[in-house]
This record gives C-alpha cells, structure tokens and sequence, in this order.
C-alpha cells in the first residue's frame, strides 16, 4: 500500500479542498504523532470506494470495575489494516458546559498522544469527550493517566448516560437556573449507575436554562430538565422603544409573533399579559435588552424523549410544571428514584421510559411514580370514551 | 499489573468552575443582556458593567490534538487560556478584551476556522462517526457534513436567513445524532433486510433477545434447520436486530443511502418543538462528494431563505404555506413513502376540508 510512506488514498482526498474545515486533514495532521492514523485513512478510503463501512460490532471492553466507558471497536480487515485491527473509543465525561482552559486541555492531548491515535471528537454527541481509537492494552493505563489528570470515564450502554447542560448561568441571561451546577451535581449523584449499567436500556438528563433548549433536552432526554419562570417578563421600556428606533417592528416581529397573542404595542409602550403568556422565548429572544425572563425562576421537568429505535420517536412529557430553582437538584434526584423503581420492574430489554409510558399508558405511570393527574401534563384530554374505570370508583 | 490500591475510580467531572474565565466566575448568574458584534461574534453584559466577548469557529468535530493545541495556543495568546465548545461543536473564545477580537477572528480564518454560527445562520452540523468508526452506518457522516458545509459556508459566515437554521446528520436510524427535531436532517438509511449469517446466529446472539428486539415481529423462531427467520416484507431495517446480534448485517453498498428531512426544531420560541418529517425518502451515497445530498440540501435553504418571513424557521414556513406548495416550491417528488404507515400514522394525515389552491 505504501507509496513513499504515503498511502494513495485519492478518494478521501477531494475532503481536502474547500472552505469547511477538513476532518481528512485532521487525521492526516495526527499521523504525525500516531501511525495508526495511516490505516485509519487507508481503511476509509477502502470505504469510498465500496460505499460501505469496515467497522465489526463493539466487543466488550473496557477498564477494570467499569461496565461502560468504552466502546469496543474493532476492523473488519486487519490483516490490511493491522495498526487499527483494535481501534476502541474511550468517552470522558466533560466539564459542565463544555468549559476548558488550554493547560486542562493539553493535559488531554499529552495523555492521548502517549496511549492512542491523536484523534477525538469535541465533542461525542451526548457529550463526552471521544478519544477516538486506542489498542486494549492501552485502555488501563489512559484511564490511569486520565483519573490522576482529574476526569473520568463518560457513560455507555444501558446505564445513567452522562449528563449534559448548556451554557447556563456562566454566559447567558436567559437561563433560569443554574444549569451547569445541577448537572455536575446529578452526575456526581450517580457515579455508580453511570459506570455500571444496572438499567433495562439508556438514561439521560439533559439541562437547558430556558425553552429555547440548546442542548435539545425535550428531544433526546429520558428526563428534560428546562428552565423557565413563573412571575412577570422584566421588561425596560427604554430598551424597548431603543429597539424599535433601530428598526425592529414591535407589532409584526414582537406581537404577533406571539404564540398567545398576550403582547399589545400602541406605538410608544410595549404591555404584555403575563398571565396568559407561554414563557416561549420568542419576544426575549428577538429583544434581549429589554425583556427578561421574570425573578421566580426554575424549570419545568418532562420525561420520555428518545430518538426512533424502537417504537418511533418521542419528545418528552411535562410531569412537573414548576420546581423553584432552589429545589430543582432535590426534586430531580427524588423523580429519578421513581422512575428508576418502576423502570426497573417493568421495564422490557431495551425500553426506554418514553416507551414503557406509552405500554403502560400515563396515567398508570403517574400511580406507579406518585404523581397526581393535572392539566398541564396533556395538550387535551382524551377524544375517545374507552376508559378502564377503576374498581373503586365505579358504582 | 495495575496497582490496585492506588486506582483511582468514580471520581466524576471535574469540576467546570476551575474552567471559567475570572470575568465569568465573578458575573456568573448575573448576565444582563447581550449583543451581536457580527457574525461569531457575542458581547455580553453584566449587572456590574463586565462585559466577555465570545468567539465562535468551526470546527469538523473530528479534531486530532495538533488542532486543539493549536486552540490551546490562541486561547492563551488572546483570552488567558480560556474557551469552551459549544452543543452544536463550535469552539468558542471567551475573552474580557474587544481588541483581542480582531486579530483572533484573523488567525483562525487564516488558519482555515470559518467564524460565525450565531443568530440567523447555519450552525454547524451535528453528526455522527459514519465509515469513520461506527459499524453500523449506512453512509458516511463526516464526508457529507464536509461537502454540504463546504456549499454552505456562506450562510455560517453570514447572519441573512429568515431564521435560524439547524442541520443535524445521522448516519444510521440508531440517531446517535438525535436528527429528528432539526430544521434539515439528514439521515443514513438501509433499505434492505438483513442477511442471517444463521451459523453465527446461535454463536453470538441470544436468540430469544434476538426475536424480541424486533419492532414489527419480523423475526421468528427458525424453520426447516434455521436459527431464525425474517419475514422479509415486514422488516423496515431500523437495524436494531442487528444492535442486540451481529450476524445479522444490513451494509448493502448499492442500497444504503441518505433520506432528508425538514422542519423539526427543539426551541420552544413561537410554536412548540417539532418533529422532521420526510422531504426525499432515498438517495444513493455517491462518495466522496456527495453531489446530489448537496444540491438537495442547498435547494431547501435556497427555497426557504427566498421564501419565509423573517423569524420563520423551516417548520414554520412549511405550516404556513402548506405541504403541497412545499413540495411544488422545492421541486421535490412526493411519493407514496411520504404517507406514514407505522405505529402513530394517522396523526400526519389531513383531517380537514382546509386546503389550498
């Protein structure tokens, strides 16, 4: 294969050009510290030009005492490409919000760099971050490096997933609560079910500050914690006229743009019907100096979200309209232990929680975890009459 | 041997606060508003005047660590050492100094790290490993993104769209990506059934774990000397028989390919979250380019940028002039495949006499 100790790979290449930045060059850049990129580039050009992948399904390995963390990975074509015949991922779990300092970041890429393929994902799509490609004999010692660096192992399997929350309190005026805290802390909480899958499938927590969701916490969380408030906009009238001075139409881009249609705007003086409004985003996000989200912040807990496998596609559910800010780590660890109790006699192989509350129907669900029916779980009540009345009520 | 009695086990994160630039430690929680400086660009404010600056750039996700030193590096030049990535895999720059801000926007252009992704833009795309490490991808994942970003530059760079637009790529329908809310999907799809390697099935699987893993109970207990058996017309190759038991493979290079999806978003501005519904049910993987995912996908931008009010994203366009002139508009086939016929299917038919003509 070797041409002048550089593989032709001609197809892949053509990812070379172009304005986007090229993943092609990043693994050529780290072939400079790790020959086993070479056949990594290799093996992906053989795939060009069959159209199809030349990984095997994961084996099980991993680190001692840890049920996850690592995801076995292992090519279909070792005797070609013999430097990733074992190529695993290890995912370490991130700081909160994605923060770093370079020092803590080199620190990653010297423990990389002596044990594995120089490459990574920043980040894995729940989170972690991936080291991407390592033999097994050099899980142990990563990991050794890696826990006396400070961090640890991320989530994988049927296990607490790690984590995950937006930006929070650190960087933005809109979240409602402190997102980055709470996920630190639930993650903590759970180190146990994180490394050691004890589950009949997934789990994931997912914190975003407000309800515009930036780490899509209604659409790939098992439980969605998203921030919101319960009192009145904040809102500065001066802001409000500098806004519509710079061009922005109160009227069309604010008021009726509003899903309750609660705003009014009389050319000179923005009102809003704070009772009748949604906490959407929209009027704050288009106007962020004038409006504000209102001082009773907290967040709305909702369950059930997943992606396609098995029964389809779910978004979560609202099981907790409002929890203060305050009460919000307590209040999570208590429903997680619930659910947890009913998931895991329940729950089928591979189930998720938004699955097992569509076999079992919600209200069931509601009895087994101990919350009462109320109107703000459902977008209408039931149109059909096939009711299971309950013993007891009937007469 | 390891040392066991010096292992250190679930010690969890580390804690973010040591992370944080000292202007966002000493104004944390207290953030009173903030600005667009430009595309990439945010300022934002304090209750006590602070004000840290964000820098924003692409990257391809995939990074070897040369890259991240090289973050490393402007990161102590122009913000003391500190930065963050964002949900969607951007890096950005924290810095308290507006001056810094040119000169580093410079050097990651240079370096050939686009800079924007903020407001009415194209952020970049969240996706998944494709051929590059997963075993189950019916496509490639990093390829695509490359191609339909390298055709799309312009709109990360740029803050000219309606509304915000969110491009999301899954390689398989395992969704590691979770595509499904996003204003553009795209997603890797087998079309075929798997291939029973039913001398490996007893070997490696568990076979009633195998039976039970089918959605649809396409899966039987075998007949006439096999392990088991597909029901070939029931499969909708969602793949999972193909998660809980390897002998059981979907790769097909001529009938793997790509499916598009529209107007899905998670914010709740406006108009609750939405799922993406199906735009093009199949096209082929033609590596290393992509040309035709590419057209298809800068085709919807192009047609919605020109068409949908400000603030409207895609769904929102789509609700408003219907799904007819949608498909009319883009040019796009509508096709039996585009009518649902899985399990909550009557929930996407139209139930009413309000049409348009």
């Amino acid at each position: 294969m070797a041409d002048n100790g550089n593989r032709k790979t001609e197809l892949i290449d053509q990812l070379e050009s172009g304005p986007w930045p090229s993943f092609v060059k990043e693994i050529k850049k780290a072939k400079e510290t790790s020959p086993a990129c070479d056949d990594l580039l290799g093996q992906l050009e053989l795939s060009y030009n069959q159209k199809v992948g030349h990984w095997k399904h994961g084996g099980i390995v991993g680190v001692m005492g840890y049920g996850g963390g690592v995801i076995g990975r292992y090519s279909d074509v070792p005797e070609e490409f013999p430097a990733i015949a074992h190529f695993h991922t290890m995912r370490i779990n991130m700081p909160s919000g994605w923060f770093y300092t370079s020092k803590s970041l080199r620190t990653l890429c010297d423990i990389w760099e002596r044990h594995g393929s120089g490459l990574t994902n920043m980040h894995g799509s729940t989170g972690d971050i991936i080291f991407l490609g390592t033999k097994t004999a050099e899980l142990e010692p990563t990991f050794a490096e890696l826990t006396a660096a400070g961090f640890d192992l991320g989530g994988s399997g049927s296990c607490m997933r790690t984590p995950s929350a937006c930006v929070g309190q650190a960087r933005c005026e809109w979240a409602s609560y402190d997102t980055m805290k709470i996920c630190n802390e639930v993650t903590h909480e759970y180190q146990d079910e994180l490394h050691r899958p004890p589950f009949p499938y997934k789990f994931k927590v997912k914190c975003s500050g407000c309800a515009n969701d930036c780490v899509a916490a209604i659409a790939r969380a098992d439980l969605s914690i998203i921030g919101t408030w319960k009192d009145d906009i904040r809102q500065d009238d001066a802001a409000v006229a500098e806004y519509a001075a710079k061009g922005i139409d109160i009227q069309k881009d604010v008021c009726d743009l509003c899903p309750t249609k609660c705003m009014g705007w009389d050319g000179s003086k923005l009102t809003i019907n704070n009772r009748e409004c949604v906490h959407c985003m929209h009027c704050i996000n288009v106007m962020p100096k004038a409006l504000r989200p209102g001082k009773e912040k907290g967040a709305v807990f909702l369950l059930g979200a997943k992606a396609p496998i098995l029964q389809g596609a779910q978004l979560s559910s609202v099981m907790v309209p409002f929890v203060p800010a305050d009460e919000i780590l307590e209040t999570a660890k208590e429903l997680i232990s619930r659910v947890w109790d009913f998931w895991d006699e329940y729950g089928n192989n591979r189930e998720r929680v938004g699955e097992l509350i569509q076999r079992v129907g919600m209200a069931n669900f509601l009895d087994a975890i101990g919350l009462d029916p109320i109107p703000e779980m459902i977008s209408a009540p039931r149109d059909n009459p096939y009711i299971f009345f309950k013993e007891e009520e009937e007469e | 041997m390891v040392d066991m009695s010096k292992r250190i086990t679930d010690i969890g994160p580390p804690n973010y606060e040591q992370f944080l630039h000292p202007v966002i430690k000493k104004n944390y929680g207290q953030w009173k508003y903030h600005e667009s400086l430009g595309p990439g660009l945010l300022c934002h404010t304090s209750e006590s005047g602070d004000k840290i600056y964000s820098v924003r750039c692409a990257s391809p996700r995939l990074l070897a660590i040369q890259s991240i030193r090289f973050f490393a590096d402007l990161a102590d030049k122009y913000c003391d050492g500190y930065l963050r990535f964002t949900s969607r895999n951007n890096v950005e720059f924290l810095t308290d100094k507006q001056d810094n801000i040119a000169p580093l926007k410079d050097e990651l252009q240079k370096a050939g790290y686009p800079v924007g992704g903020t407001n009415n833009a194209i952020s970049n795309i969240v996706h998944t490993q494709g051929w590059v490490h997963c075993h189950s991808a019916a496509t490639d994942a990093s390829g695509i993104v490359k191609c339909v970003m390298d055709a799309l530059c312009d709109r990360f760079t740029s803050e000219n769209l309606p509304a915000k637009l969110r491009i999301s790529l899954a390689c398989c329908l395992n969704m590691c990506g979770a595509v499904h809310c996003s204003d553009i999907a795209i997603l890797g799809v087998h079309r075929k059934p798997p291939k029973v390697n039913q001398e490996q099935v007893p070997k490696v699987c568990e076979v009633p774990t195998l039976i039970a893993s089918c959605p649809t109970g396409a899966i039987r207990p075998g007949t006439e000397g096999r392990v088991v058996d597909v029901v070939e017309e029931q499969c909708m190759y969602c793949g999972n028989c193909y998660t809980v038991c390897p002998a059981m493979p979907l790769n097909d290079p001529e009938n793997d390919g790509i499916s598009i999806w529209v107007g899905g978003k998670v914010s709740n501005a406006r108009c609750a979250p939405k799922f993406s519904k199906l735009a093009i049910p199949f096209i082929p993987n033609e590596p290393p380019r992509w040309p035709k995912v590419v057209e298809a996908v800068v085709n919807i931008v192009e047609v919605y940028a020109k068409n949908a009010k400000k603030f409207e994203r895609m769904g929102e366009w789509i609700e408003r002039i219907g799904w007819p002139r949608f498909f009319e508009l883009t040019g796009i086939e509508f096709t039996r495949y585009h009518i649902d016929d899985f399990k909550f299917a009557g929930t996407t038919y139209a139930r009413s006499a309000q049409l348009r003509y």
